[in-house]
C-alpha cells in the first residue's frame, strides 16, 4: 500500500513538473512595469501593471490532451501504462463489446416499435469503462444519460437494463421512467434525471455530505456532456465544489455535439477544461477514446479528491458516433464522411482491442466468440423481457410520498373495488397481480 | 412534563425571556414572535439530529436576511450553517444532492420569489425523485423562506407561491400563521422524510403570539395535514392560511361585534395534503363558506377548495355558493395605497361575508 502511494506520488510530481513547464510557456506575456507591486484587494491578489492588455480565449495555449495509447493501441510512454491484470483488462473489453451490441439491438428495437426510446453510446465506451474501472464500487455516481457502460461495468445486468427499457414487472425502476433512465441504489448509481445538468450541483451536495463523515473514503463522480456544461447549474456546481471543498470528480464527455449543436456554437472558450482553473478546480483534459488514459486520469483524480477533499474536473474528448437518440437523425446536420472518419480512426473499441492483442490477451477467435455471446445475450434478454408482464397497476400510486397519503389510499381502494366489479374491461392479465 | 425536565425548561425560558417582548414572569403563555419560534425549531432540530444543516444566502454570519437563523452559526459553526454564493439553482441543487446522500438540509430562499430560479430542482429533483427512483431515494429536504406580499417591495418580491407548490404531487406544502404553527410545523417538516415547502410570511415574523408550555417543549411537533379551528362560529366558515388567517380573524372580530355574525375560522396550516375533513365538518355546521388567500384568483388555493366542495357531499350542505377572497389579479403595485387595495384586508372579508350571507354575491363582484 505504501509502495503504491509512493509510486503514484512520484508520478504526480512528474506530472506536476510537466504541467508547470507547459504553464510557463502558456502564461501570457505582460510588461511588469507597474512596479511589480501586488495589490491586496479582497477579490484578487494580483500584480499591478501599467500596460493595458485584454485577455481572451487565444491568450492561452489550449489545455493539452493526455493519452497513453496511439491509434494502433501501442503504449507511447511505458511509464504511463497502468498495471491492470489480464482478467480486469479482458473484463473491461468484454463490457465495451457487450455495450455496443446492446446499443445496436435496442436501437433497432425502438425502430421496430418494441420500446419507445433509446440512446446509444457509440464512440464513448472508452470513457465509460475507463472511468468505471478506476472507481471504487462505493463511490456514488451521478450520470446524464450516455453512460450505460458505467452501469454495466458496475454489475448491472443486460437483463435489468433491458427490463427498464421495456418497463416490465422486473424493471428495478418499477416502470416509472422512460428508457435509458437507469438507477440502482445497490450499485450506488443515482437514478438518471432528464433536465440537463441538474445532477451537477446535486453531485457536489452529495460529496459535501460524504466529506462530513470522519475517515471518509468515498468520492462522488458526476458525468455530464459538453452541452450540459452550458447550463447555469454547471457553473454553480463548479463554483460550489471549489468553495465548499467537496470530494467530487466532474467528468465532462465532450463528444462534439449537443443534439445538433456543434461545440463551435456551444462555447467560444477552450472547451470545458478551461473553466476549471478559472473556478479553482484541479483540471485535466484526456483522450476519451483511449480507455487506459481515462482510467489513469480517473484513478489519479479519485486519489486526489479523497485525500484532499478537493474537486477535480476532467474533460474527456471524444466523438458522438451515433445519433443523439432515436428521435434524432444526425445526417441532417453532419456529413457521413465525418462520422466514418471518427469511427474508423478513433474507435475506443478498436484501440483497446489492439492493445489487448499486443499483450497476447485477445485474438480473432475470442473476438468472434465473445461478439456472438454478447449479441445472443441481448437478443435472448429482449425476447424474455417482451414476454414479461407489466408492473402491478398499484405501482402508479406508490412512492409519491414516503407514506401513502389518505387521498391516494382512498383512490387505490376505489380502483381495487372497481376492478373487482369490472375486470373484463381492463387488461389485467398484462399486469402483475398482488 | 415541565417538572420532569425543569433544568431544560428553565434554561429555555431564560433564553426566551431575553428575546420575548413580555416582562411577565408567568410560566404559561409566554409571547414568542414567529421569527423566534422558527429559530427555536431549527435550533432544537439541529441539536437533536446531526444530519440537519442550514444553507442559503446570508444565513450564517449575517444571522439570516430576516434574522430567522440568528445565533445558529455562532452555536454550530461552518459545518452546519452554510453561506452560499448567489445562485438559487446552485444551492437548491446542492441541497437536494446532500439529501440524496442522506443529510437533512434546510434550504432557505431569501424570498420564495427567488425560488423560481431553483424551481426545477424543487419540482423535478426533489418532488419527483422518490417516485422516479422506485422508492429507493427519499429526499428529506425542507425549503423555507418568506412568501407572499411584504410591504412596498412591488411585483417581483410579493408573489404568493401557495398555489404553485401545492399543485405538485411529491411535495408537502405548509403555511404557518402563529408562532406555534411556525414552530410545530417546521419541526415536523424537518423530521419528515418527504420534501417540504414551508411558506412563511415576512410581516408575521415580528408578531408575538402566546406560546403554551406544551409548545415550548423540544418535542412539540404539529401534525402535517391537520387544520386548526382558530375561532368557532355557527354562521359562516372562513378557510385561510398564513397571513390570510390574520385577516380572517380580524374580520371575524369586526363581524361579531358590529353585526353579530359568528364566523368559524379554519386555519389550514397545511396546504398539501389539505385537511378537507375539517372544512367539511365546518360547512356541515355553518352551511356557508368563504376562502381567504393572498394569492391570485386563477387556479388558486380557493379554487381548489371550491372544487373539492363540489366533488363531495359538502356541496349539499351549502346554502349559498362559495366565494373566494383573493389578491387582485395584477402584479403587485408599489405605491402603498395601491398595494393596500391589491391585497385582501379585513374589510374585503367582511364585505364578502355579508354578501354571501345575504345571498348577494353580485354585490361583492362589483368591487
Amino acid at each position: 500500500m505504501a509502495l503504491k502511494t509512493g509510486a503514484s506520488f512520484v508520478k504526480l510530481n512528474a506530472f506536476r513538473r510537466a504541467a508547470r513547464l507547459l504553464s510557463t510557456r502558456t502564461r501570457p506575456e505582460t510588461a511588469q512595469n507597474g512596479g511589480g507591486k501586488i495589490a491586496k484587494f479582497p477579490g484578487a491578489r494580483a500584480p499591478y501593471v501599467s500596460e493595458m492588455k485584454f485577455f481572451n480565449e487565444t491568450s492561452y495555449e489550449p489545455i493539452p490532451i493526455y493519452r497513453v495509447m496511439d491509434n494502433n493501441g501501442q503504449i507511447i510512454d511505458k511509464n504511463e501504462e497502468p498495471n491492470l491484470d489480464k482478467a480486469t483488462l479482458i473484463n473491461m473489453y468484454k463490457t465495451m463489446v457487450q455495450l455496443s451490441h446492446m446499443d445496436k439491438i435496442l436501437y433497432e428495437s425502438q425502430r421496430q416499435g418494441r420500446i419507445s426510446f433509446y440512446m446509444t453510446n457509440y464512440g464513448e465506451e472508452g470513457i465509460h469503462i475507463g472511468s468505471a474501472s478506476a472507481l471504487s464500487p462505493k463511490d456514488l455516481v451521478f450520470s446524464q444519460y450516455r453512460e450505460v457502460g458505467v452501469f454495466l461495468y458496475r454489475g448491472m445486468t443486460v437483463t435489468e437494463l433491458v427490463n427498464q427499457c421495456y418497463g416490465n414487472c422486473e424493471d428495478p425502476g418499477k416502470g416509472r421512467q422512460m428508457p435509458v433512465h437507469y438507477g440502482s441504489k445497490h450499485h450506488n448509481m443515482v437514478t438518471i434525471s432528464s433536465p440537463l445538468g441538474t445532477q451537477m450541483p446535486q453531485a457536489v451536495g452529495a460529496a459535501y455530505a460524504y466529506k462530513r463523515v470522519p475517515n471518509n473514503d468515498r468520492c462522488v463522480i458526476c458525468y455530464f456532456g459538453d452541452g450540459a456544461a452550458s447550463e447555469g447549474d454547471a457553473h454553480a456546481a463548479f463554483n460550489f465544489a471549489a468553495t465548499l471543498d467537496c470530494p467530487v470528480i466532474m467528468l465532462c464527455r465532450n463528444n462534439g455535439y449537443a443534439i445538433s449543436t456543434p461545440t463551435s456554437e456551444q462555447y467560444r472558450g477552450d472547451g470545458i477544461a478551461s473553466r476549471g482553473p478559472a473556478l479553482g478546480l484541479h483540471t485535466l483534459r484526456v483522450d476519451g477514446t483511449d480507455t487506459l488514459a481515462v482510467h489513469n486520469a480517473v484513478k489519479r483524480a479519485r486519489d486526489f479528491t479523497v485525500a484532499n477533499n478537493k474537486p477535480v474536473l476532467i474533460e474527456a474528448m471524444a466523438y458522438r458516433v451515433g445519433h443523439h437518440s432515436t428521435s434524432d437523425d444526425s445526417s441532417a446536420y453532419r456529413s457521413v464522411e465525418e462520422i466514418q472518419k471518427w469511427t474508423k480512426d478513433e474507435s475506443p473499441l478498436q484501440k483497446f482491442k489492439l492493445y489487448l492483442e499486443h499483450k497476447g490477451y485477445w485474438d480473432a477467435e475470442t473476438e468472434k466468440a465473445w461478439s456472438k455471446e454478447a449479441r445472443d445475450t441481448v437478443v435472448r434478454t429482449m425476447q424474455e423481457a417482451e414476454k414479461k408482464k407489466k408492473p402491478n397497476w398499484k405501482e402508479m400510486l406508490e412512492d409519491v410520498y414516503y407514506e401513502m397519503p389518505p387521498r391516494l389510499q382512498k383512490q387505490m381502494k376505489q380502483m381495487e373495488e372497481h376492478l373487482k366489479k369490472y375486470p373484463e374491461h381492463y387488461p389485467l392479465n398484462q399486469h402483475e397481480s398482488d | 412534563m415541565a417538572l420532569k425536565s425543569s433544568p431544560a425548561v428553565l434554561g429555555m425560558l431564560t433564553r426566551l425571556s431575553r428575546r420575548s417582548f413580555a416582562t411577565s414572569k408567568a410560566l404559561a403563555s409566554k409571547p414568542v414572535t414567529v421569527r423566534d419560534a422558527l429559530n427555536q425549531a431549527i435550533d432544537e432540530e439541529m441539536e437533536r439530529d446531526e444530519k440537519v444543516f442550514v444553507l442559503g444566502e446570508e444565513v450564517a454570519q449575517y444571522d439570516g436576511a430576516y434574522k430567522v437563523t440568528r445565533g445558529l452559526w455562532k452555536k454550530y459553526g461552518d459545518k452546519r450553517v452554510i453561506d452560499t454564493p448567489i445562485t438559487e439553482a446552485g444551492f437548491a441543487g446542492i441541497a437536494v444532492g446532500a439529501a440524496f446522500a442522506g443529510l437533512k438540509p434546510i434550504c432557505e430562499f431569501m424570498t420564495f420569489n427567488f425560488s423560481m430560479q431553483a424551481i426545477d430542482h424543487i419540482i423535478n429533483s426533489a418532488a419527483k425523485t422518490f417516485y422516479m427512483s422506485a422508492g429507493t431515494v427519499p429526499v428529506p429536504i425542507v425549503f423555507r423562506g418568506p412568501n407572499g406580499a411584504a410591504s412596498g417591495v412591488a411585483a417581483q418580491h410579493s408573489q404568493c407561491f401557495g398555489a404553485w407548490y401545492s399543485h405538485c404531487p411529491g411535495l408537502k406544502v405548509l403555511m404557518p400563521y402563529s408562532a406555534e404553527d411556525a414552530k410545530g410545523l417546521l419541526k415536523a417538516a424537518i423530521r419528515d422524510p418527504d420534501p417540504v415547502v414551508m411558506l412563511e410570511d415576512e410581516i408575521m415574523y415580528g408578531i408575538p403570539f402566546p406560546m403554551s408550555d406544551e409548545a415550548q417543549s423540544k418535542d412539540f411537533v404539529l401534525p402535517i395535514g391537520k387544520a386548526k379551528v382558530e375561532r368557532e362560529g355557527r354562521h359562516i366558515t372562513l378557510v385561510c392560511a398564513g397571513r390570510g388567517t390574520d385577516t380572517a380573524l380580524k374580520a371575524a372580530e369586526q363581524l361579531a361585534g358590529s353585526k353579530g355574525i359568528e364566523c368559524e375560522v379554519v386555519n389550514l396550516r397545511t396546504i398539501r395534503p389539505m385537511d378537507f375533513d375539517t372544512i367539511a365538518r365546518s360547512i356541515a355546521k355553518t352551511h356557508h363558506l368563504i376562502t381567504v388567500e393572498q394569492g391570485w384568483p386563477q387556479s388558486g388555493i380557493g379554487a381548489e377548495i371550491c372544487a373539492r366542495v363540489m366533488e363531495s357531499p359538502s356541496f349539499f350542505e351549502l346554502d349559498a355558493p362559495v366565494w373566494r377572497v383573493c389578491g387582485a389579479d395584477v402584479p403587485m403595485p408599489y405605491a402603498r395605497t395601491l398595494e393596500a387595495h391589491a391585497v385582501p384586508g379585513p374589510a374585503d372579508v367582511v364585505d364578502a361575508v355579508t354578501s354571501v350571507l345575504g345571498n348577494k354575491i353580485s354585490a361583492v363582484q362589483a368591487q
